[in-house]
């Protein structure tokens, strides 16, 4: 479990020295520290301003103006966040925020480099003018300290220009190696009490990098951040590595590889960068998932050609068998709250969807449309199913529950393997290119607009996001 | 080491397709190879036993066999490759084998892995029941990972829907 230190010292939060002294900062939430790199780690830089992705619901909010100036700082102080100081991490911060709501498409922002640079004094007593002479509707200011400890303390403010009161508030504590998280938590703040919905920019995403030619592709497990930076890659590509998932609190990644030269699922310790078998069976092991709640991983073995799919305590033990259909019965995705099991079946010819409760029981078909279904993903809010269809070309559709309302996203030749957003809200996949077999990660949102491509540093595949950050 | 091997035994499915003119799916399932001098002697130039090659020569080539869409059924034309390939293994009882099974592209990811599986077993399961030990015979599934044929068309998906027998060693 990762820790969440509620630190509610405010002390730490005397921050900003505010003129009219309202309670700079109620509580600041300690972030805990960076996950450790062990073990098979590189860098590399991204190409531009990262990812970009859109939400879009057409809602009224999507179009208010926001200012988003550098975060002050009240003394410009060395730290190992930036070779410049706190100062010009603070402006960094900024920028982080303007990136995540702009390649989003969410609302109107402006970032630092076109707008001056409040004082420290000024984030909690913002000169109003100076800002509503620029249009802006909505005020974004924040501030970054040096602790003595070494770590940041980095604050949130939202204010509404027209009614020139604050919205809300936030702080955190952050390592200096985790100074970007802060950033997405504020761009969290700001998303999440300007559209009512839950928040998704600090959250990471799992996946594969591929390079070389099509016959023999090189397959290599990478993690970044939401917005593509600290990008890392986990595996050599010395085997072929396929289908990653994050556990819910991201110590772990369950993949499948070919290590010993057969496709087995191993779950891989980020922390200690070990990684081990999830089931000790002579058979192969494919398409590994966890419950919602880290507490079981499921599995599809192979046994005699024939896949069924069986669960397991994360921790190790006794694996039940779930299904025991002749044919193919593969993957699986719980609903939120862990009663459910949606999964993929060939039972009745072709590939559909099926949902059973969690321990096998009640086993029934949910998708009666035309074409084959696949790949099926359960919304972490509950509300919808996405999966790839197949119907001639191969596309990402999403359905209710009880397999009503069917919606096809996208249209490419081949999208396939959707995961959500932490909030619901976003449905990432990727798309093949016909002839050269070149695979690249999109996303698309619930709504079917803003199809965007996510740089990624070579090609990719098989994303799956993880939940927002603890 | 296994990983060495799965090199070698892609780059010799390769060698085997490359290797047959016609189009896979419709090629003639060929005469039964002649069993007449027992250990063919390998002559100074000749593949040597236990070598991908010495099978794959010995077989005619009929070391592969395609699927159709969707389908894992061993065909009539995949029989006679089969009940080559068995009487080549009924020949040389310590050769050992691994069937790999392939999907073409147009599959999804996993569900592509467990199809090449049920492939490969189909293959397997035929050789058993010609009297090779199931214990000779190890299967693997690649999926939709390993083409051999590399286009996006049907001609080319025929090629990879197909389960190769590779000589281990």
């Amino acid at each position: 479990m990762k820790p969440i230190l509620a630190l509610l010292t405010l002390a730490l939060f005397a921050a900003p020295a505010s003129a009219q002294d309202a309670q700079p900062t109620a509580s600041a939430q300690d972030l805990g520290a960076p996950v450790p790199t062990v073990g098979e780690v590189e860098t590399i830089e991204q190409q531009d301003g990262g990812l970009t992705f859109t939400v879009t619901d057409e809602s009224e909010w999507q179009d208010l103006g926001i200012a988003i100036p550098g975060f002050a700082t009240d003394r410009d102080t060395p730290t190992p966040a930036n070779s410049s100081g706190t100062a010009a991490l603070g402006k960094e911060l900024a920028r982080v925020v303007f990136n995540d709501l702009k390649n989003n498409g969410l609302f109107k922002p402006v970032g630092p480099d076109a707008l001056p640079q409040p004082t420290f004094p000024q984030i909690t007593a913002p000169n109003w003018p100076t800002w509503s002479s620029r249009g802006a509707e909505m005020l974004v200011h924040g501030y970054v300290r040096a602790r003595a400890d070494n770590k940041l303390t980095v604050g949130c403010y939202l204010y509404d220009m027209a009614l020139k009161s604050e919205l809300v508030r936030e702080g955190w504590v952050v390592e200096p190696a985790d100074w970007r998280r802060a950033a997405h938590k504020c761009s969290d703040l700001v998303y999440s009490r300007l559209s009512g919905e839950d928040p998704f920019f600090d959250s990471r995403i799992a996946y594969i990098a591929e390079t070389g030619p099509k016959g023999n592709r090189v397959k290599r497990l990478a993690i970044m951040d939401s917005d593509g930076a600290n990008h890392r890659f986990i595996t050599t590509g010395r085997s072929t590595a396929l289908t990653p998932r994050f556990s819910p609190d991201y110590s772990k990644l369950l993949y499948l590889s070919y290590v010993d030269g057969n496709p087995r699922i191993y779950v891989y310790d980020i922390g200690s960068g070990r990684q081990s078998l999830v089931a000790e069976t002579g058979n192969p092991t494919i398409a590994p998932r966890w419950s919602p709640d880290g507490r079981y991983i499921l599995y599809s073995m192979a046994v005699a050609g024939n896949t069924d799919i069986y669960r397991v305590p994360a921790g190790g033990g006794q694996s039940v068998r779930l299904t025991d259909a002749p044919g193919i019965d593969i993957g699986g995705s719980y609903s939120p709250d862990g009663s459910q099991i949606v999964f993929e079946s060939d039972r009745s010819g072709g590939q559909q969807i099926y949902v059973m409760n969690a321990d096998g029981s009640n086993q029934r078909r949910i998708s009666f449309f035309g074409g084959r279904a696949a790949t099926p993903e359960w919304s972490p809010r509950g509300d919808q199913i996405a999966f790839t269809r197949i119907a001639g070309d191969f596309n990402i559709a999403v359905m209710s529950p009880n397999g009503r309302n069917m919606r096809t996203l996208t249209d490419g030749w081949q999208d396939e393997a959707p995961t959500w957003s932490p909030n619901g809200r976003i449905i990432q996949f990727f798309r093949t290119e016909r002839g050269s077999g070149k695979a690249s990660l999109w996303q698309v949102d619930l709504t079917g607009r803003n199809l965007r491509r996510l740089p990624t540093p070579v090609d990719a595949s098989d994303p799956a996001w993880g939940p927002i950050l603890p | 080491m296994k990983l060495r091997f799965a090199t070698v035994a892609l780059l010799a499915g390769t060698v085997a397709l490359a290797a047959c003119k016609k189009e896979p799916p419709e090629s003639l399932p060929p005469e039964p190879a002649p069993t007449t001098s027992a250990p063919t002697p390998t002559g100074p130039t000749g593949p040597v036993l236990g070598t991908q090659e010495h099978f794959e020569n010995a077989v005619n080539g009929q070391n592969v066999i395609y699927f159709d869409l969707d389908r894992y059924n061993v065909d009539s034309a995949d029989m006679a490759a089969l009940q080559t390939q068995a009487q080549y293994l009924a020949q040389y009882p310590n050769i050992t084998i691994t069937v790999e099974g392939h999907a073409d592209e147009r599959g999804t990811r996993e569900y592509n892995l467990a199809l090449g599986e049920r492939r490969a077993n189909s293959a397997k399961n035929y050789l058993v029941s010609l009297g090779v030990a199931a214990n000779r015979i190890r299967t693997v599934s690649y999926g939709k990972e390993r083409p051999a044929a590399l286009g996006s068309n049907e001609a080319a998906w025929a090629q990879n829907r197909r389960a190769v027998s590779v000589v281990v060693n």
